[in-house]
């Protein structure tokens, strides 16, 4: 879990009738996607793109059941902001998003037990993702509805794509499958060679590999330094 | 104003009524979806020991819940091989409903067991095959599934294993068809009719193979041994019970 601080809310520009996609509000989906990104940038929300990133269903519902985490979440604590009470805001955020995860929980054991049974327990680990907390003290605490829900989709698109390329390579050279198509199978049936899988990408240590080198090639493209 | 104290404990009490009464009104309103649910894997796990999985998979909701119905009768004995009517609440005893890791806890005396008869197609008055739970430990943590026995009581007709968190690749392959088929046709009994139940060897690749022995899990060496304890744990716990329905003594059994 990343400890690190929380960036300062960032000033929205005060203009008469902003655009409904005006270039900062495009800035807030774009951003998390690339250069701010929470994984490969933040280093956050580690934890569950390591642990549920073996194959791409699994990875596919746990980023959807982000997305709407932190999308709904941003939107609600974003409504109420102005009447938290700033001393217990951390409790308000936090009951926030255990309500949404509960929910998401409860509907997935309802409509997807095969998936239920998978993701389990992180599932109600979303809780305690960095990024959904980190959005919520950040940027909705400070800012209006509509612009909170352009960030949270940001960053929970920001952390889908990553999760569900590192989950590609996993599956791929892990289990020889993606989505459960047998790909390494119809290779050996149709163009007559064997590729053995390589267990080391089902295990944790296939994702920190996969990370690192997609943070690597990130850092390369856009310079970036840590300070 | 938003900093008392009076402020704060109001505000954080609104949003617990509001927080809890979404949550109930959920949990209340799902429960029904999620009760549906968990009968149907209930019943595609027990089901998927007789018959092939990906078949099985194929099929749709009601489609799997109708064929249940139509082929598993099921009861519930204790370790002597009567048959118990009533749970402890005096309610009937329903076999699907029984929790297996809940009696697990149990001692083998205290328990009950479940047993799911598969009945012919064309007879429904002839079972096909005997599937029994299964409960155990695997490496990292429980490991439970079902055994398929044919009418002989001695012939392994299919299995169906699941883990809660074997090591992918390794010991988690006790979920996968390829492992399961392994035990199909072995026995259970010696040529004396003594009770041996099958074993995972350790280690993979091997030939010549006795009647009581499949191929071990390379790597899985743990959840295999698991896996056979499991195995002769529960079948000799259903040993009376065999007994009783090889002397015919109770023709309903």
């Amino acid at each position: 879990m990343s400890t690190e601080t929380l960036e300062k809310p960032k000033e929205a520009v005060k203009l008469p009738v902003e655009e409904l996609f005006s270039k900062r509000r495009k800035k807030l989906i774009t951003d998390p996607l690339g250069e701010d990104n929470p994984i490969t940038v933040q280093v956050l929300g580690i934890c569950s793109a390591l642990a549920i990133t073996i194959k791409m269903e699994p990875t596919l519902i746990m980023s959807i059941a982000v997305v709407f985490v932190v999308v709904f979440s941003n939107l609600i604590i974003s409504l109420m902001r102005n009447i938290i009470p700033s001393r217990v805001r951390i409790i308000v955020q936090l009951a926030v998003v255990a309500t949404l995860v509960t929910l998401v929980s409860e509907v997935l054991k309802a409509y997807s037990y095969e998936m239920y049974k998978v993701l389990g327990a992180f599932v109600g680990l979303i809780i305690t993702n960095c990024i959904v907390m980190g959005r919520l003290e950040a940027f909705a605490m400070g800012n209006k509805p509509y612009d909170s829900i352009l960030d949270g989709l940001g960053s929970g698109f920001g952390y889908a794509w990553i999760i569900l390329v590192v989950a590609f390579f996993r599956e791929l050279f892990g289990s020889g499958s993606i989505f459960d198509i047998k790909i390494y199978d119809w290779i050996a049936n149709n163009l007559g060679f064997h590729i053995q899988t390589n267990g080391l990408m089902v295990d944790s240590i296939g994702a920190f590999m996969i990370l690192g080198i997609i943070i690597w090639i990130q850092r390369s493209k856009s310079g970036y330094v840590e300070n | 104003m938003r900093q008392s104290n009076t402020y704060i404990l109001l505000f954080t009490a609104a949003l617990t009524i509001v927080v809890g009464g979404l949550l109930s009104l959920a949990s209340q309103g799902l429960a029904p979806a999620q009760k549906i649910s968990v009968e149907l894997d209930t019943k595609t796990q027990i089901l998927s020991s007789v018959m092939d999985r990906n078949e099985l998979a194929k099929l749709k909701k009601d489609e799997v819940l109708n064929l249940y119905k139509a082929r598993i009768q099921s009861l519930v004995v204790d370790i002597n091989g009567e048959e118990v009517l009533k749970n402890a609440k005096g309610n009937p005893m329903i076999a699907e409903e029984v929790d297996i890791s809940k009696n697990y806890k149990k001692t083998p005396e205290e328990r009950v067991y479940p047993v799911f008869k598969y009945m012919d197609e064309k007879d429904p008055t002839q079972v096909d095959a005997y599937i029994l739970p299964l409960y155990g430990a695997g490496l990292w943590d429980k490991i439970w599934g079902y055994v398929a026995l044919k009418s002989d009581l001695n012939t392994i007709a299919g299995t169906s294993f699941d883990h809660k968190s074997e090591t992918p690749g390794l010991g988690a392959r006790i979920a996968s068809s390829e492992v399961q088929n392994r035990f199909v046709g072995k026995h259970i009994y010696d040529d004396a009719g003594n009770l041996v139940s099958v074993t995972m060897v350790k280690g993979e690749g091997h030939t010549g193979l006795t009647d009581h022995e499949v191929d071990g899990m390379s790597g899985a060496t743990i959840t295999g041994r698991g896996l056979t304890d499991m195995l002769e744990n529960y079948l000799s716990y259903y040993q009376s019970y065999f007994k009783k329905v090889n002397s015919g003594s109770v023709a309903n059994l």
